[in-house]
């Protein structure tokens, strides 16, 4: 659906480095680091499309999905929407594109203000940017409350009388209030309950549905986004390692990570024997990235050449649409539990 | 059987079915969750909270009903006049503060004079009575000039960082390296004495912990994501921080500044005792402190026990205030806004 139409949003060449200089002494020491949280995406996402992003934490995506908005200064590289490179324009310049580039925040209990009621937190962005003021203000923030399911009464109420999924509903209604085009969802259901998650996961679908919106969507999770998005991005170190349709990423060829990351849904069958490879340690520091390939510490199938090489493999297109970062991944091609194991899991079960 | 219909659906879009359970018993949960919520808390904020912890604290209602009497005899202690009209008629000071009584110098406490008289004869219950308005507006007054100074600048000093954070902490750090009453004696020889001199050199001195207090606390504030919310709305700095981050890291500066009042009225009272605080003869209670110094030898301890007696209480009284306030409003650190994982 993408691959002929303009995209909505292109990402080109993005890095966000982050220095750890803190003070006037660390300056003057030079002792300061460089913490390489996005090291080069490119990324398109087209009108009404959801891409997901996944990536275990500390991956960079957060980073990502705030520099992409502007909330962050990047290092370098272009965000292009609607012909405008957003990285080029002023703090003011940008407000005006705030009305269509939205964020919802991982943990619905830290993105509320504490101190405001529902109404003002809701009603921000109409007073921000001039939208709506006393009656229709009101009138407004009532609807918006209903749209995410909450009542219009709650609006004088304060987030801390509310649950956690709730909380999530003010966001996203927060987030609506601007009638955006796109969102960047930044892990929205991980703080929630599992039986929340979907609650909030089929609002945000309907919402896509009734307003046409866009969403890149950030999970540390492959189970999270495989309902939700169209495509899927796979991210590590910083490096996007696999892009492409989400029934491509489940199923071969595979990046040697994204075959790791799917090894660990859950999954549901106890008779299920499969190959489960298991990551071993954490993700390496991003301050001093492994060499090459920054995957080959951890990699199951990692070639001495891997470590060599000058910097990360590039994306190697498979189809038009999937594109992988590991020249050998044609190395994993066994089935994981998803598709394929459990059709056959299907028919026994029937 | 539950399992092979999610895993089927793997790579198709749309609606989540969770099949295996029912999800309309937890529909159902989520309305009866809603309607207890309505009985218990209808929405009271903040404030009203933090003022109900407070009624509960026994020792701090005490110091705040000591501060209420002490405030009630100092403001009606003299008729208040301002511009000829006056405003404030009741006179509850048995003699005027100011008026010699030369038939009756360095009287011990007596029914006529249960404080006692100074050496020139002055009622000193009448004086304590009355020079509790020089030393609580003193209080206030520093107080409330050194907030409207350290906090903004302390704000502005932790939300941009950078050089802005540099230039203002470095002269925070400069003022912090002075010992009090060196500065205030710098000041004061400067400035001359005189009640807004004294202001002046006990501000210098009492921002900077505002300052830096603020700073450390926006600084983790503004991590928040509510912040990074307003920012992705396209709120302007301004009212960021002043809607936003200030509210949210006021917590612990409030706590100080109830606090600091007591200290500030100490600070006054020892500059009054070296002689730098108000002219010389004012009933200010530190200038008392130092004018029985002498007499105290002769065994006139009335003349300095008493408004040493009011210096302690009301310090005491404001130290017991301001550890209710920390309580009230911070209980187990809840006001620093973030509120985090718990839950
Ligand atoms: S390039 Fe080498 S180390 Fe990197 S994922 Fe492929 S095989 Fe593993």
């Amino acid at each position: 659906m993408s691959a002929d139409e303009e995209p909505l949003i292109e990402i080109d060449g993005l890095k966000k480095h982050y220095s750890t200089d803190e003070g006037l002494l660390d300056r003057i020491l030079g002792d300061a680091e460089t913490v390489k949280a996005v090291d080069g995406v490119d990324l398109e996402i087209a009108e009404g499309e959801t891409l997901g992003l996944v990536g275990e934490s500390g991956c960079g995506k957060s980073s990502l999905g705030r520099t992409m908005l502007g909330l962050e200064e990047p290092t370098e590289g272009s965000v292009y929407y609607d012909g405008e490179d957003l990285t080029e324009l002023s703090s003011a310049e940008l407000r005006d594109y705030r009305k269509d580039l939205q964020f919802v925040f991982q943990n619905p209990f830290a993105s509320l203000n504490p101190r405001l009621t529902v109404s003002d937190i809701v009603g921000e962005a109409l007073d921000v940017h001039g939208l709506a003021a006393g009656e229709e203000r009101a009138e407004r923030v009532e609807e918006l409350l209903e749209t995410v399911g909450l009542q219009a009464s709650h609006a004088s109420r304060y987030p801390h009388e509310f649950s956690g999924g709730q909380r999530q509903r003010i966001g996203i209604a927060r987030a609506l209030a601007v009638d955006p085009e796109f969102i960047v969802c930044d892990e929205p259901v991980s703080a929630l309950d599992v039986s929340v998650q979907a609650q909030i996961l089929n609002l945000l679908e309907d919402l896509q549905e009734d307003f046409g919106l866009s969403y890149l969507f950030i999970a540390h999770d492959l189970s999270v986004v495989e309902h939700i998005a169209d495509r899927i991005a796979v991210m590590y170190l910083g490096e996007i390692v696999e892009v492409g349709k989400t029934e491509e990423i489940f199923s071969p060829p595979y990046h040697p990570y994204t075959r790791s990351l799917l090894s660990a849904i859950p999954e549901p069958d106890p008779l299920w024997e499969g190959d489960r490879i298991i990551l071993e340690g954490t993700v390496p520091s991003p301050i001093n990235p492994p060499s090459g390939c920054k995957f080959h510490t951890r990699c199951p199938i990692a070639h001495d050449e891997c470590s060599e090489w000058d910097e990360h493999p590039d994306l190697e297109e498979v189809s038009s649409t999937h594109g992988i970062g590991c020249p050998f991944h044609e190395e994993i091609q066994d089935e994981v539990g998803s598709s394929a194991d459990s059709t056959g899991a299907e028919s026994t079960a029937d | 059987m539950s399992h092979e219909s999610q895993r089927t659906t793997t790579t198709e879009r749309g609606r989540i079915r969770v099949t295996g359970f029912d999800t309309s018993v937890f529909e159902d949960r989520d309305e009866r969750f809603e309607w207890q919520q309505d009985e218990s808390t209808v929405s009271r904020d903040r404030m009203t909270r933090a003022w109900e912890r407070f009624k509960r604290n026994r020792t701090a209602l005490v110091g705040l009903a000591i501060i209420a009497v002490m405030l009630f005899t100092t403001i009606f202690a003299r008729p208040i006049a301002i511009e000829g009209i006056t405003i404030q008629p009741f006179s509850l000071a048995p003699f005027d503060p100011t008026n010699s009584n030369f038939g009756a110098l360095n009287q011990g406490p007596s029914a006529a004079h249960p404080f006692g008289t100074d050496w020139s004869g002055k009622d000193i219950l009448s004086r304590v009575m009355y020079g509790g308005r020089y030393s609580l507006t003193i209080g206030v007054i520093t107080v409330g000039i050194a907030l409207s100074v350290g906090v903004p600048l302390g704000a502005l000093a932790g939300y941009y960082g950078g050089w802005i954070d540099e230039v203002i902490m470095r002269l925070v750090d400069i003022l912090y390296a002075f010992p009090f009453l060196v500065l205030a004696i710098a000041l004061i020889a400067v400035l001359g004495q005189g009640f807004w001199n004294m202001i002046t050199a006990l501000v210098l001195v009492v921002w900077i912990s505002y300052a830096r207090l603020l700073r450390g606390e926006v600084l983790s504030v503004k991590e928040n994501e509510y912040v990074t919310a307003a920012k992705a709305l396209g709120a302007r700095d301004r009212s960021i921080i002043f809607r936003h981050v200030v509210p949210n890291a006021m917590a612990p500066v409030i706590v100080q500044a109830t606090l600091g009042i007591g200290t500030v009225v100490l600070n006054a009272a020892a500059l009054g005792f070296l002689g730098l605080g108000l002219e010389p003869g004012s009933p200010e209670w530190g200038s008392m402190l130092a004018r029985g110094r002498s007499s105290l030898i002769q065994g006139q301890w009335w003349i300095t026990v008493f408004p040493g007696l009011a210096i302690f209480l009301f310090v005491l009284s404001i130290n017991l205030v301001g550890d209710g306030v920390r309580d009230a409003v911070d209980p187990q650190g809840d006001t620093s806004g973030g509120a985090g994982v718990r839950e």
